[in-house]
């Protein structure tokens, strides 16, 4: 017992990468220049839908019973979303940073 | 490949979404900062499909396809909607992304042995908190977005909806979600588990209908904000670092923008959320400007003055993308410029309809970014300039923000264009703007008031010179 009090909760670990990422993130976004704010919320949009990588597994579960079969189906349904949001998202950043130009002289 | 491997590649998606973030503090480094961002994406899900593959080949099949669906739809969506329309699009976005968490939840609820997180009806307690925080959160952010879609989308009107004992059924469903996240956590049933995604939809709805139109760009920053502490909720459920840090960066972001927003339109945060505002719109846009004289203006003057000017700053507002006069309102700055005249755009925060939307309308109508400038940078320009030419912009340069202690914009920050020689309006009519408020730039003397459709007024403008 006395060795398994020393072992950190991976759970630790996880909250640290958080806590942590939160701090980069407001940092990060403070520099984001105010005139790609819209560009901003497109690609965090994006990001977000690195949710993705649940609805793979949620999607690709072994069916071997009907709890699986269910998984399979709210996975396939979340993948769809997650990947319009993937797709969308890039490519609509894609569409407006290539709108922004220098003054032609 | 082992686990590992498998998280350090998680990590460098992670990271790479960092740097997709941290490239848009330039235009000029942006576009390689969205490039990171799909890399990251890549990396994200190949590490994925290494290292948990579908089962069997029906399940490589439904993810072919659902990948296969998902690009077609958001290909065809990213190439078609109108930049107009970028509010709308990034709400239903969101919504997605809130529904995504949800049913990834219940997918780990179905078959928590693919998540590692336990056995059916036996999932760990720790695993099942960071799941319903997940899942209430996205189901919250779902209908939240698709009101805020309608809303924005005029599908549905933006006036607030102001149901009786609001704040009292919000708080009992707030505390009946609370009361099913703990009978979840010790019983681990599928019906606490539904119940808490029924009442955050209720939820969603009864918190975003009562917010008014003019408050959209704050609705928008939050609801993005929302999205990503879902993700970050399920990353947890998942021991997934990509989506952690995701879900925190994007969970962040939206908060600061929320802020910006807030702090444009000088309203606390707190008195967003609880709603109301824009209510009084009809009941103070009627009748009061009549009386007073304004002075009207005809095309010709306006260009004849002008093309005498050495400096003319124009200020934007969301009507000008209504009518679609940004490529004519170029034109006119180009004839300008030909004549010597030194052009400059000036951008309030709240101009669009959602954070540095006015930047993208007038990126497309190829205006160069570095004529472009925020409130703070060329708020004390204009007393030196010689015309403020204002086309679709009320609200944002209402003096009585600064003058009428009594008025319900005072103490916002506004564009003060009243200290420019003239001041050129192009409205349709001298009604008050989207919050409703009279503005008495109307009727100074050294305004010129232009009536008509923003296009329309500045083609003619344009024909002048």
């Amino acid at each position: 017992m006395e060795h398994a009090a020393q072992v950190v909760d991976p759970f630790i670990f996880r909250l640290s990468i958080f806590v942590l990422a939160v701090f980069v993130g407001y940092f990060v976004v403070w520099s984001v220049t105010p005139a790609l704010h819209t560009p901003l919320m497109s690609v965090t949009n994006a990001i977000s839908s690195v949710i993705v990588v649940g609805a793979l597994l949620a999607g690709g579960v072994a069916n071997v019973s009907s709890g699986s079969g269910w998984a399979r189906a709210f996975g396939f349904v979340a993948l769809i979303f997650a990947c319009v949001n993937i797709f969308g998202g890039f490519l609509v950043t894609q569409r407006m940073l290539a709108m922004y130009k220098k003054k032609s002289k | 490949m082992s686990a590992n491997l498998s998280a350090f590649l998680y990590l460098v998606a992670g990271v790479l979404f960092i740097l997709s973030l941290r490239g848009l503090s330039s235009p000029a480094s942006s576009r390689q900062g969205n490039l990171f961002g799909m890399i990251g994406m890549a990396i994200a899900v190949a590490t994925t499909l290494a290292n948990h593959p579908p089962a069997d080949g029906l399940a490589w099949v439904l993810v072919i396809v659902g990948i296969a669906i998902g690009a077609a739809i958001g290909a065809v969506i990213a190439r078609r909607v109108p930049m107009t329309s970028m509010p709308e699009l990034v709400a239903a976005f969101h919504s997605l992304v809130g529904m995504a968490a949800v049913l990834v939840a219940a997918g780990a609820f179905y078959a928590p042995e693919a998540f590692d997180i336990g056995t059916p009806g036996n999932i760990h307690p720790q695993s099942l908190v960071e799941m319903s925080l997940g899942v209430a959160i996205g189901a919250l952010t779902f209908t939240g977005s698709v009101i805020a879609f309608l809303k924005l989308s005029a599908r549905m009107s933006g006036a607030p909806i102001i149901l009786p004992f609001r704040h009292g059924i919000n708080i009992a469903l707030a505390l009946a979600l609370v009361f099913f996240i703990v009978r979840l956590v010790l019983t681990g049933g599928a019906f606490d588990f539904w119940m808490i995604v029924i009442l955050a939809l209720a939820l969603g709805v009864l918190m975003i209908i009562p917010i008014g139109g003019a408050d959209m760009p704050v609705v928008i920053s939050m609801l993005n904000s929302y999205s990503g502490w879902a993700a970050a909720g399920i990353g947890f459920t998942l021991g997934n670092s990509a989506l952690i840090i995701t879900g925190a960066l994007v969970g962040s972001s939206g908060a600061i923008l929320s802020y910006i927003m807030c702090h444009a339109m000088n309203r606390s945060f707190i008195s967003v959320i609880l709603g109301g505002f824009g209510g009084e719109t009809a009941a103070a846009g009627g009748g009061t400007g009549e009386q007073k004289p304004a002075k009207l203006g005809s095309a010709d003057d306006a260009a004849f003055i002008m093309k005498n000017a050495s400096k003319v700053i124009i200020v934007p507002g969301y009507g000008m993308a209504v009518a679609q006069a940004q490529h004519a309102l170029r034109e006119m700055a180009d004839m300008l410029k030909k004549e010597g005249v030194e052009v400059k755009y000036a951008i309030h925060p709240v101009a669009g309809r959602m954070p540095g939307h006015m930047n993208v309308l007038l990126a497309e109508a190829n205006v160069p970014y570095d004529e472009v400038f925020e409130l703070e940078d060329i708020n004390s320009e204009f007393a030196q300039a010689d015309i403020a030419f204002v086309i679709g912009a009320n609200d944002v340069t209402n003096p009585a923000a600064e003058e009428d202690k009594s008025s319900p914009i005072y103490g916002m920050p506004v564009l003060q264009v009243w200290k420019a020689g003239t001041v050129m309006f192009i409205k349709r009519s001298l009604a008050s703007g989207y919050a409703g408020i009279d503005n008495p730039l109307f009727y100074r003397d050294n305004t010129m008031m232009l009536l008509g459709d923003a296009k329309k007024v500045t083609e003619n403008i344009v024909k002048a010179m």
